[in-house]
């Protein structure tokens, strides 16, 4: 029983239980049930009741939450030693729109320590591992949230994407991930690590459900100047081809682009080819500065990240260390509460925008910024939307890349563009490949990418290609 | 000050704290006095995950402040990070307005205005122990009920040439922003600080000196103390042939004296980036167009308008409009005159009332006082139709200053009605001269400064009551 239920999507579960052939409670029970065997370490907390209503577009749904949004109440930790016991007085308004919207928090998951990181190895409660083989990374920051969906302990989740974090997870995992344009949905609650690039979206089964949380999730808030909400609010995806859809494929993301592995090509190259075949027109565009994403990324996240991060002080939450005067006090706590990841984004942002350094990092990182948006804008002149590979690789090993952050960082080549340019991108499961050396075969995700506000129509394209590509039946993660 | 061949030149840089209902970035109400910690909420705590929301008030308030001071306002300005720790800083950055503020270059009397822009006020610190500062306490503790409270933070250029100019200009500013109605104003309970750059230089040079920042000048009073002693030290210094050192001096009003602050833990780079949390504020042409139209009648105009219509001294014309609490009490008195003119009334309330005032406890205002704004137009009146001499009004208004009443009536109790038998007066006056003959002879013998004593003679018999004019001319007469 209980694995039949923890093997439907959320929309059909919901559909379900708003039609009285399922109670949320059983639904609930079956989550908690697998939650309780949670072999992954997706989960730093998990709810003992369903905390669901019985109707809703997401009537009875249980949902896994990064530890990166409040919840009133509830630990949430940002995968952080300093923020350990931290109860928010309040609740993120991502997660009370989800509520709203008749779900449960089931569970509060693992992550990067704020975010940062693309392995999931950067949490202070440890790393979690992919459901596809244990001995490597489910990616990251989102990777408990996508572990969680693909490992068949939640029904769906939402994590945060501030360079990938949601996609490349996603991709890693083989489940659908999407970061809606910036703005679309609310930032309130949720943990800031760079405030100009973080967007809330869901890691979920299918299309079908990602499209469901995201109408869910998405709308102007007054919590939050920067949110617009998305005009119309977001329709469940229907269509069948891509009959006069353009795809631009660019050289800087696939063809010319160095360190994809040879199996993430040929899946890639493969589900080009789908793509014509279900009518869409696909041809080689140009972002020429997308390869300096990485190196602006570096500049302009670390730098909003280390004023952003100032706020954890000892002072009126989480850790302190107590010292004999104010700054060694300061020292201590930062020193023992943040992990090594973060400390060095700190320094590095703090650099960036030091007094006489200012223009040189800071400064030309916007102005490089400004010119992948502009990149963009021209691609779109002439295409619906541009594709690439999610990641250049499949899932790696665990500590493969710890000692070089410089490699880890490049997980993120691909996503890091759409990011600075804060358009809509999603990432779904298109196969499987072999990774490089030894290994089993591990998913492989396929990105689509449009401006801004085409949250809707990037979902219907993925709806499409999706049915086409027939991965996992529509229940992502690995054979049961 | 521009004694001993240096001249002084001083900026300002004042903080004014808005009125609004609610805090600058959250909902929380305002407060002065309460209960610590109860004005606070998860955003002007800092909680993980907050995001800051304009008030919509500040920014109508400061554009009022911006038309007020006739600064140009930015078509879209925006916020500013200012990173540094501390603990009444929750955030670890103040949010404020740095290369693209609101307002700029703008103009109060006579002195420009650099800029003017918001910002959020940090929290306050109780440090305990003897010192009441950080360094010794025993431990410290924050109030966050001021955490957030809208700030308008306006700097001048170095216009200002004087300690007292500084207080003068200070005081029309407060002036100016009572009347809109936007803050408190009060600089005891901190809705109003000044701090003050001070710089001196050989008089004649063009080029500026050295400055130094004086702070924690909670009064009018301490700030020209403060920029008094400013001045002395730099002189001395630059006397002795030493160098004026660029330095945060915090100034002690037990003693007058000033101190620096520890020059390296203010060393900061803040580390100024734009707010991404926040959209630029963009004012649109109606909210321009509010602000302005919202404009009372402000101290400078209404100076100009009390010396050319009410034909008042430029002192007293001052007085009025830049302390509008006089102003106030000066509009209702000539409101309620029956018969005094207007001029008399503002010779009455900003000679006599201002002195009497202050010497009987400071500088309240004059509408809490028991002297009424009607009772004031009254005396104003009995002595312009000569009913009481000036002297005899003198003493009623001590009473009313003292006990309040009726101007009439005190004048008939007390037997202050002007003499008017001008026999009664003559026989006064033969007495007086035959009394002080020896002053007699001296005016006789052309010594007219020698009248004095024997219009004095007349004065202590009558208890006042003669007319002084009266009185002199008839010793002239006689003598």
């Amino acid at each position: 029983m209980s694995d039949e239920l923890i093997g439907l999507t959320a929309s059909q579960a919901a559909d379900r239980i708003r039609a009285g052939d399922l109670t949320g409670e059983e639904y609930f029970d079956a989550y908690r049930e697998a939650a309780a065997g949670d072999s992954l370490n997706a989960f730093l907390w998990t709810a003992d009741e369903a905390g669901a209503s019985g109707d809703g577009p997401l009537a009875g749904i249980q949902i896994a939450v990064k530890d990166i949004f409040c919840t009133e109440g509830v630990p949430t930790t940002a995968g952080s030693r300093i923020l350990e016991g931290y109860r928010p007085p309040y609740s993120a308004t991502a997660v009370r729109r989800l509520r709203d919207a008749g779900a449960g928090v089931l569970g509060k998951a693992n992550m990067d320590e704020f975010a940062m990181g693309s392995s999931n190895e950067n949490s202070a409660y440890g790393p979690v591992l992919n459901p596809w083989d244990a001995e490597r990374v489910p990616g990251g920051s989102s990777g408990g949230s996508a572990a969680a969906v693909a490992g068949r302990l939640a029904a769906c989740a939402i994590g945060t994407d501030t360079g990938g974090s949601i996609r490349q997870p996603a991709a890693l995992c083989g489940i659908v991930g999407m970061k809606p344009t910036y703005g679309a949905v609310s930032r309130y609650g949720m943990i800031a690590f760079a405030s100009s690039l973080d967007q809330c979206g869901p890691l979920t089964r299918d299309v079908t459900d990602a499209a469901l949380l995201l109408g869910a999730l998405q709308g102007e808030d007054p919590c939050d100047s920067t949110s617009v909400g998305i005009d119309g609010g977001i329709e469940p995806p229907i269509r069948e081809s891509l009959d006069g859809l353009r795809f631009g494929v660019p050289r800087e993301l696939a063809g010319d682009a160095e360190g994809i592995e040879p199996g993430v090509r040929e899946v890639f190259e493969r589900t080009v080819e789908l793509i014509e075949e279900l009518g869409g027109k696909v041809s080689e565009t140009h972002l020429p500065h997308a390869p300096h994403g990485i190196s602006a990324y570096y500049v302009l996240a670390p730098a909003e990240a280390s004023a952003n991060l100032a706020r954890f002080d000892g002072v009126r939450y989480g850790l302190r260390v107590s010292s004999e005067d104010l700054t060694d006090m300061y020292e201590e706590t930062r020193a023992q509460g943040f992990g090594d990841e973060v400390k060095r984004r700190i320094m590095l942002g703090t650099y960036a925008l030091s007094s006489g350094y200012y223009e040189a990092y800071y400064g030309r990182a916007q102005r490089v910024r400004t010119k992948i948006a502009e990149d963009f804008s021209k691609a779109f002149e002439s295409f619906d939307f541009v594709v690439s590979p999610t990641s250049p690789t499949v899932a790696f090993k665990l500590g493969e890349r710890t000692g070089d952050p410089l490699a880890m960082y490049l997980s993120d080549y691909c996503t890091v563009p759409m990011s600075l340019a804060g358009i809509p991108a999603i990432s779904i499961p298109a196969g499987l490949a072999k990774p490089e050396g030894e290994g089993p075969e591990l998913p492989v995700g396929f990105q689509i990418a449009g401006p801004a506000f085409s949250d809707s129509a990037i979902l219907d394209a993925a709806f499409a290609l999706e049915r086409a590509i027939g991965f996992g039946q529509g229940n992502g993660g690995p054979p049961a | 000050m521009n004694a001993n061949g240096y001249e002084p030149v001083i900026g300002l840089e004042i903080h004014v704290q808005l009125s609004t209902k609610t805090k600058m970035f959250c909902g929380c109400g305002l407060s002065f006095g309460d209960e610590p910690n109860v004005h606070t909420c998860p955003v002007c705590l800092g909680h993980p995950g907050t995001l800051p929301t304009v008030n919509e008030q500040a920014i109508r308030y400061a554009l009022m402040i911006a038309a007020a001071l006739e600064c140009d306002v930015a078509p879209r300005s925006i916020f500013h990070r200012k990173n540094y720790f501390y603990p009444d800083l929750p955030k670890g950055y103040q949010i404020s307005q740095y290369d693209e503020p609101l307002a700029v270059n703008g103009r109060l009397g006579d002195v420009r205005i650099h800029r003017a822009h918001l910002e959020e006020d940090a929290a306050k610190m109780i440090h305990v122990g003897e010192s009441g500062r950080i360094h010794g306490s025993g431990a410290s503790l924050v109030d966050f009920n001021r955490g957030g409270t809208p700030l308008v933070e306006i700097v001048t250029e170095p216009d200002i040439r004087s300690p007292g100019e500084a207080r003068e200009w200070a005081q029309l500013l407060r002036t100016t922003i009572r009347q809109l109605g936007v803050s408190d104003v009060n600089m005891e309970e901190g809705s109003l600080r000044v701090d003050a750059n001070v710089s001196i230089r050989p008089e004649g040079a063009g080029e500026l000196g050295t400055k130094t920042e004086l702070k924690n000048m909670n009064s009018f009073r301490f700030l020209e103390r403060g920029i008094e002693a400013e001045v002395a030290r730099q002189r001395g210094l630059l006397e002795g042939g030493e160098k004026i050192v660029q330095d945060t001096l915090h100034f002690h009003p037990e003693d007058g004296s000033l101190t620096p602050l520890r020059s390296k833990e203010y060393a900061h780079d803040y580390r100024y980036f734009p707010e991404p949390d926040l959209v630029p504020v963009a004012p649109t042409e109606q909210m321009l167009t509010e602000a302005r139209e919202s404009l009372p009648e402000l101290p400078a105009a209404r100076r100009e308008r009390y010396v050319s219509e009410v034909g008042l001294s430029k002192e007293a014309a001052t007085t009025l409009a830049f302390q509008s609490e006089y102003g106030e009490y000066f509009e209702r008195a000539v409101g309620a005159a029956d018969g005094a003119s207007a001029k008399s009334i503002a010779n009455w309330v900003t000679g006599e009332l201002v002195a009497t005032l202050r010497q009987t406890g400071g500088e309240e205002d004059p509408l809490d006082s028991k002297a009424t704004p009607e009772a004031v137009a009254a005396l104003a009146g009995l002595v312009e139709e000569k009913k009481i001499s000036h002297g005899s009004g003198k003493q009623v208004l001590e009473r009313l200053v003292a006990e309040g009443g009726d101007p009439a009536e005190i004048v008939e109790s007390e037997g202050l009605a002007q003499i008017s038998d001008s026999s009664e007066l003559e026989a006064i006056v033969d007495r007086a001269i035959e009394a002080e003959s020896e002053a007699a002879e001296q005016v006789r013998g052309g010594n007219e400064r020698a009248i004095g004593r024997i219009v004095g003679a007349v004065m202590k018999e009558t208890k006042g009551r003669a007319d002084g004019g009266a009185v002199t001319r008839l010793i002239k007469e006689r003598l």
